[in-house]
């Protein structure tokens, strides 16, 4: 049996994907089971993917695991909110507890997996998410930075290129950083890339665009996965 | 010896001028609201604040802030859609901000609660928000040092106390509220319901009547 030899999968006969369809990517590879956190924003909506057989379980670092969908009409309690600070539900077998014990399970190493937002990842996973370094901005970390040292996995959820054309997936970060070497993949509405710690970066599939015209226009060596 | 106290005001009598002060609350969920209208109108001023948002729209944390009586804020996540108060005090140069990553301020408080010095975690290395600070190196990764918060005054929420002090929560709205109660010399909690001792199972408390000093029912 022959070794498979590595190659990405491209979807070049379509445009980049919507928002909703990252997060549907990203919701594919999360394994059965997980026990998963999703960071506020984009990273609240892959939950939308996963169905209850898929057996994940959310946490939520205001202090639950076994976080419901979002609650709507009579099931809004104010008392039942997640970390974006929206009104959820709770499922059967769902857990309460404050937030000493809920951020020591995040850096424990107990989570599987957390899915964040970032204006920029750096070919070696580093991570910047929690402030712009703009002289007038109001830096706000939350549980950003807890969440990158503590999970065992962490993806990143965002479009590859800001407004203005600009890679976010760079060799070194210029934003301020949330956490060092943390990130292990992440799933854009072009590409979807691992960070293996070596000298390349891991490209496993292309929506819109050929491998070979990313190359081009990141400045991060890149290699074909192997599926 | 916890006090039942008849009113709000009562219960956060004698917090004095340049008092740290822990509120509990995510957001407005598990916020001590009417504690917090008892403070403005006790008038304690200059004050440093511990909480997790530095205030949602014109209430509660927004409030105090607006009447001018915080000095400083330590917290997470100051920066929201209605931090309308506090963006601009904090663009007018008129309040301090200590950001601080959500697990280490409430390990902070947790170990000021538990008579720990300090601790060492990976939150934060080789970030902005660890300059300045002694790292270890532990297994090969790097460790920061932080430092406990202890606290005068934790103005906080719980769903039902017994007499004792005995608490327990509803849903997330636990959030800081169990450690913010073990980490201040005072602890005042507003609660929506009052028992007897024997009410609640003691199985379910989650905060001891050993952390509570002051309750004072407040009906929701």
């Amino acid at each position: 049996m022959s070794a498979v030899s590595p190659s990405v999968v491209e979807h070049t006969g379509r445009g980049p994907l919507g928002r909703d369809e990252m997060a549907q990517v990203l919701a594919r590879d999360i394994p059965r089971g997980a026990y998963v956190n999703l960071g506020i924003g984009q990273p609240t909506t892959v939950g939308d993917h996963l169905s209850p057989e898929s057996g994940v379980i959310f946490h939520t670092e205001n202090g639950m695991l076994g976080m419901g969908p979002a609650a709507t009409g009579d099931a809004i309690d104010p008392d039942l909110i997640n970390a974006g600070k929206f009104p959820v539900t709770e499922l059967p077998g769902a857990a309460y507890f404050h937030h000493a014990d809920s951020f020591a399970m995040m850096r424990g190493g107990h989570l599987d997996l957390c899915v964040l937002g970032a204006y920029q990842v750096s070919a070696s996973g580093d991570l910047a998410n929690w402030h712009t370094g703009e002289p007038d901005a109001i830096p706000a970390v939350g549980g950003a930075m807890d969440l990158a040292v503590g999970a065992k996995q962490v993806f990143v959820l965002m479009s590859l290129f800001t407004r203005k054309g600009e890679p976010k997936l760079v060799s070194a970060c210029t934003y301020p950083l949330t956490a060092l070497r943390c990130v292990n993949r992440i799933y854009t509405d072009v590409a979807v890339f691992e960070i293996t710690g070596g000298d390349q970066v891991l490209v496993r599939e292309t929506w819109g665009i050929s491998f070979d015209e990313l190359r081009t226009r990141l400045d991060v060596p890149l290699a074909a996965a192997t599926p | 010896m916890t006090l039942l106290c008849t009113s709000v005001d009562d219960a956060v009598s004698g917090i004095a001028d340049g008092s740290t002060v822990l509120v509990g609350g995510f957001g407005t969920t598990g916020m001590p609201f009417e504690l917090i209208y008892a403070l403005i109108r006790q008038g304690a001023r200059d004050l440093t604040v511990v909480s997790n948002n530095a205030g949602n729209g014109d209430t509660g944390l927004a409030a105090l802030l607006a009447a001018g009586r915080v000095r400083k804020i330590m917290c997470s996540f100051p920066r929201q859609t209605d931090s309308w108060v506090f963006d601009e005090l904090y663009r007018g140069g008129k309040i301090e901000l200590e950001v601080v990553p959500q697990g280490n301020l409430a390990e902070r408080m947790r170990a000021a609660g538990a008579g720990i010095g300090g601790f060492y975690t990976r939150t934060g290395a080789g970030t902005l928000l660890a300059e300045g600070k002694e790292t270890r190196e532990i297994d090969g990764r790097t460790y920061v040092l932080e430092s406990p918060i202890a606290a005068d005054v934790a103005l906080i929420s719980a769903h039902t106390a017994d007499t004792l002090g005995n608490l327990v929560y509803r849903k997330t709205a636990r959030n800081f509220n169990p450690v913010m109660a073990t980490a201040a010399t005072t602890t005042v909690v507003q609660v929506r319901h009052v028992v007897e001792p024997g009410e609640l199972d003691p199985e379910a408390v989650v905060t001891p009547g050993i952390y509570v000093d002051r309750i004072v029912r407040v009906p929701s």
